[in-house]
């Protein structure tokens, strides 16, 4: 594998967990805060933590334009949980900054509150053998856009709807899920592999 | 449940939600204007209160859970999660907060302890965050089923030398594990009065098996930001916030300074007319038994 930089939106979050993952599939992994580290990312990950403070935190340091802008010119990303709904254009609930290329709309806490916090096995499209995913106070997608491919999906059991919670969108890849706090490696070698291709 | 195979209250489930706070700030809130004040300033959290601790020491007597309707109001304010205290011991206040939804209990010295057993927080869906002054108390949490640590400091006191103290103490202890023969960790376990297989666990990976908060009298940016750089994996901030000048500015300030920790400038520019920090107490002029610390070991 060529000398793959995977920067890690560090501004809060479990980024440490998404770096060493990163770095035990041999790429480089580094932390990104600013515009200036963005710059030498080959792909990137926005990790789990809290959307509300990510986004604020973001928008405060002048992240948002530089890191909507590399993601529209094809820069590889993977956003996990609360990555997720930085990436979705918007949410069923109060506004928020987000970075709006993933043509989403997500529903924050989308199973409940914390006790309603779950691990489950489920089928990815395109990936060999079930996974085994954490969801913690995991959003999920209530709509999604024409180009938005859906890789896996739970069903709503107040509406019997299914609502995905892996999608891809080109150069987009995003999780409801934590694949970063288990010891399965496959969305992250799916990330390494578009950057890969460029 | 959303899929047939779906587990709650797991391990994973628990410290994971731990790991989502990170690097963030959960701020000691008393209703839904200060919640709203929190989640705005960037806090990943909200402790819900009746008191804060700075005037739980000041009003005395019994510090209690706090009322369920001040914990829905706090919950329905804000979508950020929202944890809440029970007093060491008293299992059924945890079972109440459960019940109420809150995201994670603290069960904390700041109020006053029922007994001198801890809760079994195995038993429980809801994830636990304990005080610990040391390894071997913080290991004793974790052995009876805390998802997650903070140092014990000393609350209400706007004054962060107890949390460092703690804080050290901890990286001390550990350092020291690391370094033991592995024939000598049932003698050190014993010293420590821990589970054998948690200091087993800790000598060989060098760190605690859950996330470790600062907690005990941080009160400025600079505060956090130093707990940071002693290896906290993020800050609790109590009194600091809504007993100081300019609540929403502080607020900000801290949350900024606990991301760029490392970066003196940015401490620097937030730190700059920030108003009136709370008033702090000399922790050598506490009476024993005003020291929350020593409560529950």
């Amino acid at each position: 594998m060529s000398e793959l930089r995977v920067g890690v939106l560090a501004l809060q979050g479990d980024f440490r967990e998404h770096i060493a993952m990163v770095r035990s599939i041999g790429a480089t992994a580094f932390e990104v805060r600013t515009p200036d580290d963005l710059a030498q990312a080959d792909a990137l990950i926005i990790p789990g933590g809290e959307s509300t403070a990510i986004g604020r935190l973001a928008r405060i340091y002048g992240m948002i334009d530089p890191m909507r802008s590399r993601i529209e010119s094809g820069l590889p990303v993977l956003g996990t949980c609360a990555g997720m709904i930085f990436l979705g254009s918007a949410t069923t609930g109060n506004d928020q900054p987000q970075l709006g290329v993933l043509d989403v709309v997500v529903e924050r806490n989308a199973f409940g509150r914390q006790v309603d916090s779950f691990e489950s096995e489920f089928e990815v499209t395109g990936f060999d053998g079930s996974m085994h995913a954490v969801f913690i106070r995991a959003p999920w997608i209530h709509k999604v856009g024409a180009d938005v491919e859906i890789l896996a999906a739970v069903t709503d059991p107040s509406t019997g709807d299914d609502r995905p919670v892996f999608v891809r969108q080109a150069n987009i890849l995003a999780t409801s899920f934590h694949p970063e706090l288990t010891d399965d490696t496959r969305v992250h070698e799916a990330l390494l592999a578009m950057a890969e291709e460029r | 449940m959303p899929t047939s195979n779906a587990e709650t209250g797991t391990d994973l489930v628990k410290r994971g939600l731990a790991e989502m706070l990170k690097g963030g700030v959960i701020m000691d809130v008393v209703n839904a204007e200060q919640a709203k004040i929190a989640e705005e300033a960037g806090a990943v959290a909200v402790m819900a209160l009746e008191r804060v601790p700075a005037d739980i020491r000041a009003h005395g007597g019994v510090a209690r859970m706090a009322d369920p309707a001040k914990v829905d109001e706090i919950i329905n304010a804000v979508s950020i999660p929202v944890m809440a205290k029970s007093r060491i011991g008293h299992f059924v206040e945890a079972q109440v907060l459960q019940s109420l939804g809150v995201d994670y209990i603290d069960e904390s010295e700041v109020l006053s302890p029922v007994d001198t057993n801890h809760i079994d927080k195995w038993a429980f869906t809801v994830p636990f965050v304990c005080g610990a002054k040391d390894l071997g108390e913080a290991l004793r949490r974790i052995g009876e089923g805390a998802a997650m640590i903070r140092t014990k400091g000393e609350p209400g006191t706007g004054n962060v030398i107890e949390a460092v103290r703690h804080m050290r103490m901890m990286n001390r202890e550990i350092r020291e594990l690391t370094l033991t023969d592995p024939n000598e960790l049932m003698a050190a376990a014993k010293e420590l009065r821990a589970p054998y297989q948690l200091v087993k666990e800790v000598a060989s990976t060098g760190k605690l098996p859950v996330v470790n908060f600062a907690a005990g009298g941080i009160a400025t940016p600079s505060d956090a930001a130093l707990m940071m750089q002693l290896g906290c994996d993020g800050v609790f901030v109590g009194s600091g916030i809504f007993k100081s000048g300019d609540p929403a500015v502080r607020a900000r300030a801290i949350v900024e300074a606990t991301t760029f920790y490392k970066d003196a400038e940015k401490v620097a520019k937030v730190s700059r007319n920030l108003g009136e920090a709370m008033v702090g107490i000399n922790i050598d002029t506490l009476a024993p038994e005003d020291r929350m610390q020593d409560r529950g070991l």
